[in-house]
């Protein structure tokens, strides 16, 4: 047997680990996993070339290495840092480490929209979960937000820029997986922007995937804008025969209808199989796809508790405080059926109606296809005069 | 009179010209080198002492020394003229007046190094300056100290100048490289160091202007003998661009032995504060480096004085002290703004940065909004506060040292001149009517050391 190849052993906020030489720091905090595993914003193993530009995975070295025990300078990217034999890392164990990631994300933030009601992507935003997990309260952002115009990259992809914290993952993902690239970063610092050089449309079998490593609700489905909040929706997983990719999809369901189709997102938020456009855009009937069962979701929160049924009515903390029972205006609990609705049972969006006594009645879906009418392809961009 | 190595033919008539040049000694660095081993060319460097001229100070010889050679890839050496830094106006001078100086040095560097084929890489602006450029070139091959089988040796070298699009990021090594390749100029994540993987992914060398320049004299009178002139770790002569409340703001290169106090009130160099202002402060090494104020500029915080070296002027460290930087002097006189002041370079940074990571983008962006409200009277005391938390958390956290670069003039105005900020807040009009700021900085001659 060939000579075992020696491990290098590397302990992050106190819990050591061996990998293989030419891990990073962010690799080997994810095999540890837990709360030590510094967030990423840009960073996308599926992906070469990518991290180092949003700073969010910042730790410190506290120890360069056995061989070289002194501290590295400055907080370093973890996800473009490999590890030495004997390196000493911390994360969360480090106020200085943690102070600078707030800084980041109020950077992150300050000419950020935080449109979250009306986005997209809400509920299964990155940033909306480091923010939590990280940011402050308020913001000290005193002026007025940079903003752009939102921009059709064709039929199937809006650009939100505003909404961009400029990754640069689907500039990598069109380089590497979309095989051509007709979009990019142009001009520089705080008014660089992702686009196409003149309005051009993206075309090429696998750009729908720019959408799913999109941290942020920058660039979205068309096909699926608007129609309803991911927490709305069931994911389930479902594969078909596709002739250009594996066709393994995450199908979000509801009811019978399949309102959208991404790729398979791992617990790091990252795609497992790059899927086709013909997958992801074209094929929403049930009848195209083999469904497996529903999707584990263990990461994002919103999703996973997205179960309005069942659930459990929150202690009275009123009476044992006060000593005497709450002069009620109105109990909710009373007079809306809000939480006794399994809105999973019904195929269109909730109406006043469903929680009124009728808890299967639905509206009507202004994108939903008609028949005759054709595919809505214009969206519901209210900027758009085309749109219905 | 100090000793001067690179503009010591620089009043000659006609030296742009290959011809003159050459009668004046010109190419005798390269006539000797190609009788040297690469590596004792290397070696002489070393023992010059001589420090990147650029704006970091990393000794070269031992830079040189990094490079990597595989068997079977190409070397690069790549002159970085791009010269974006305000107040930094140098390499200018050399390029435009003494050319052949620089090829020289590329020659000989290129040979030391390995590198068939020598890139400058020059900003936009400097249009004109292309043509002198190849032309002196062109003048070089003709003579036989370019092409191929330089002087018998078997060494092939071409130099190529390639002109920039105008951004200041295009200085920074790393985006040089990546805008020589015809991509957008964003610094690359390091490592790996361009030593390693540079140009189109091979083993590179990337130096100043002056840096390259220097090889010659260093070549002509010996590593030891160039170590001898300055003090300490700064050897040699060094170009600084001294400009501002000046009354002979130009090019001078000093060894590094006059004090800061000389330089600016000695007839030979900056000849004083013109209309008899006071001395308020200083930028002592371009727009990156921290500011200070007259007292601290003049002499270090123990007292001593300070001198125009690369330790005297850092002594103190950051707290009391600066850098050499790229050697652009600027000087201040009591009726300058500091808040202006650095508001207009907040702006600049702004301006530059090249977006990539997030604390840089957004920061600069930041910094410029609230110091443009200070000084148009519409900040609040907090503001002040507030400017230092962000530039504390934009150093350091950034890609390539521009974030620095845009953190540190701030952080060094609110250190020393705090009182001025809170000056513009509490009198919002007076500051804009009179659009200068305190004058009680300056005072010179009688230093009180803090
Ligand atoms: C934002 C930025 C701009 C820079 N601009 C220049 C420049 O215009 N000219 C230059 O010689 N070095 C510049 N540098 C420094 C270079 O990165 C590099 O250190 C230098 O070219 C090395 O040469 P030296 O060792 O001869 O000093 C810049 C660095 C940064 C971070
Ligand atoms: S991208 Fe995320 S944080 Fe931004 S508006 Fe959308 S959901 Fe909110
Ligand atoms: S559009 Fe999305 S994926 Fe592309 S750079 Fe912006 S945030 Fe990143
Ligand atoms: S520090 Fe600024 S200029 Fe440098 S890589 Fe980051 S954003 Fe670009
Ligand atoms: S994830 Fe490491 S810098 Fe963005």
């Amino acid at each position: 047997m060939a000579e075992e190849k020696k491990l290098f052993k590397v302990t992050i906020d106190n819990i050591t680990i061996e990998v293989e030489p030419g891990t990073s720091i962010l690799q080997a905090a994810r095999m540890i996993g837990g709360d030590i595993v510094p967030p990423t914003m840009c960073y996308y193993s599926k992906l070469k070339n990518t991290g180092g530009y949003c700073r969010t995975c910042m730790v410190k070295v506290a120890a360069g290495s056995t061989a070289d025990p002194r501290p590295m300078p400055k907080l370093v990217a973890s996800c473009r840092t490999n590890v030495m034999d004997g390196m000493i890392v911390e994360n969360i164990t480090n106020p200085a480490v943690l102070e600078a990631r707030k800084g980041v994300v109020e950077f992150l933030l300050i000419n950020h929209p935080l449109d979250c009601p009306v986005c997209d992507q809400a509920g299964e935003c990155d940033l909306q979960d480091l923010s939590y997990a990280h940011g402050t309260e308020g913001s000290r952002f005193e002026f007025r937000k940079r903003t752009f115009e939102r921009i059709d990259l064709g039929p199937y992809i809006q650009l939100h820029m505003t909404r961009c914290i400029l990754c640069y993952r689907c500039v990598h993902t069109a380089n590497q997986v979309a095989g051509q690239r007709e979009h990019g970063v142009l001009d520089r610092g705080d008014h660089a922007q992702i686009a196409t050089y003149i309005r051009e449309s993206l075309d090429s079998e696998f750009i729908g995937n720019v959408i799913d490593v999109c941290p942020v609700g920058a660039l979205t489905d068309r096909t699926f804008r608007f129609k309803n909040r991911v927490w709305f929706t069931k994911p389930v997983e479902a594969h078909r025969d596709c002739p250009t990719c594996k066709g393994k999809v995450r199908l979000w369901m509801r009811g019978d209808d399949v309102l959208r189709v991404t790729g398979r997102k791992d617990q790091w938020g990252e795609v497992e199989d790059w899927i086709c456009n013909d997958c992801r855009f074209e094929k929403k009937k049930v009848s195209d796809w083999v469904i497996e069962g529903p999707t584990t979701v263990n990461r994002h929160s919103v999703i996973s508790q997205g179960h309005y049924t069942g659930i459990k009515k929150p202690g009275e903390t009123f009476e044992p405080l006060m000593h005497r029972k709450p002069k009620l205006l109105m109990d909710i609990h009373a007079v809306s059926n809000v939480n006794k609705v399994d809105l999973n049972n019904i195929p269109g969006p909730a109406t006043g109606k469903t929680f009124n006594g009728d808890p299967l009645s639905m509206g009507n879906n202004p994108t939903d296809v008609k028949e005759g009418v054709g595919r809505n392809m214009a969206g519901t961009d209210s900027t758009n005069p085309d749109t219905p | 009179m100090g000793r001067k190595l690179l503009l010591d033919k620089a009043h000659i008539e006609g030296i742009r010209n290959y011809d003159v040049y050459r009668r004046n000694g010109g190419y005798a660095a390269v006539e000797k080198a190609f009788k040297m081993a690469p590596a004792d060319i290397v070696e002489e460097v070393k023992k010059s002492g001589l420090r990147g001229r650029g704006g970091a100070g990393f000794p070269t010889g031992m830079k040189w020394s990094f490079l990597a050679k595989p068997e079977g890839v190409a070397r690069y050496l790549v002159c970085n003229a791009d010269e974006s830094e305000p107040g930094t106006f140098k390499d200018r001078y050399l390029m435009e007046f003494i050319p052949h100086l620089l090829i020289e040095g590329l020659i000989v560097s290129s040979f030391a190094l390995g590198s068939n084929r020598t890139y400058i890489y020059i900003r936009g602006e400097y249009a004109w300056i292309v043509d002198i450029l190849e032309q002196a070139i062109a003048e070089a091959n003709q003579a036989g100290f370019l092409g191929k089988n330089i002087l018998g040796t078997g060494f092939d070298c071409q130099i190529y100048v390639q002109r920039g699009a105008g951004a200041y990021i295009c200085g920074e090594e790393t985006a040089l490289l990546e805008s020589l390749e015809g991509k957008r100029g964003n610094p690359r994540i390091k490592p790996p160091f361009p030593a390693v993987k540079g140009l189109y992914d091979c083993p590179t060398v990337v130096n100043n202007v002056e840096t390259l320049a220097a090889i010659v004299p260093i070549l002509n009178i010996g590593g030891e003998e160039y170590a001898k002139i300055g003090v300490g770790r700064s050897t040699g002569t060094k170009l600084i661009s001294a400009c501002g409340n000046i009354n002979k703001p130009g090019i001078y290169e000093i060894d590094m032995t006059i004090s800061v106090e000389e330089f600016i009130y000695s007839d030979e160099y900056c000849g004083g504060i013109p209309n008899g202002k006071k001395l308020k402060a200083c930028i002592p090494g371009g727009s990156s480096v921290p500011i200070l104020p007259a007292n601290l500029l003049l002499k270090t915080v123990k007292g001593e004085k300070r001198m125009m070296t690369y330790e005297s002027l850092a002594d103190g460290g950051f707290a009391t002290g600066s850098m050499m930087g790229s050697g652009g002097f600027i000087v201040l006189d009591e009726d300058q703004c500091v808040v202006r002041h650095t508001m207009t370079l907040a702006r600049f940074y702004r301006h530059e940065s090249c977006g990539q990571c997030s604390p840089c983008r957004e920061g600069t962006g930041w910094m410029e909004k609230i110091l443009h409200n200070i000084e148009y009277g519409k900040g609040k005391m907090s503001d002040i506060d507030l400017l230092w938390d962000i530039q504390s958390k934009i150093e350091g956290n950034t890609i390539c040292p521009l974030g620095d670069a845009a953190a540190w003039p701030v952080a060094a105005a609110i250190r020393h001149f705090r009182d001025e900020f809170e000056w513009h807040v509490l009198n919002p009009e007076e500051a804009q009517k009179r659009n200068f700021g305190l004058a009680h900085y300056a005072d010179p001659l009688e230093v009180s050391v803090a």
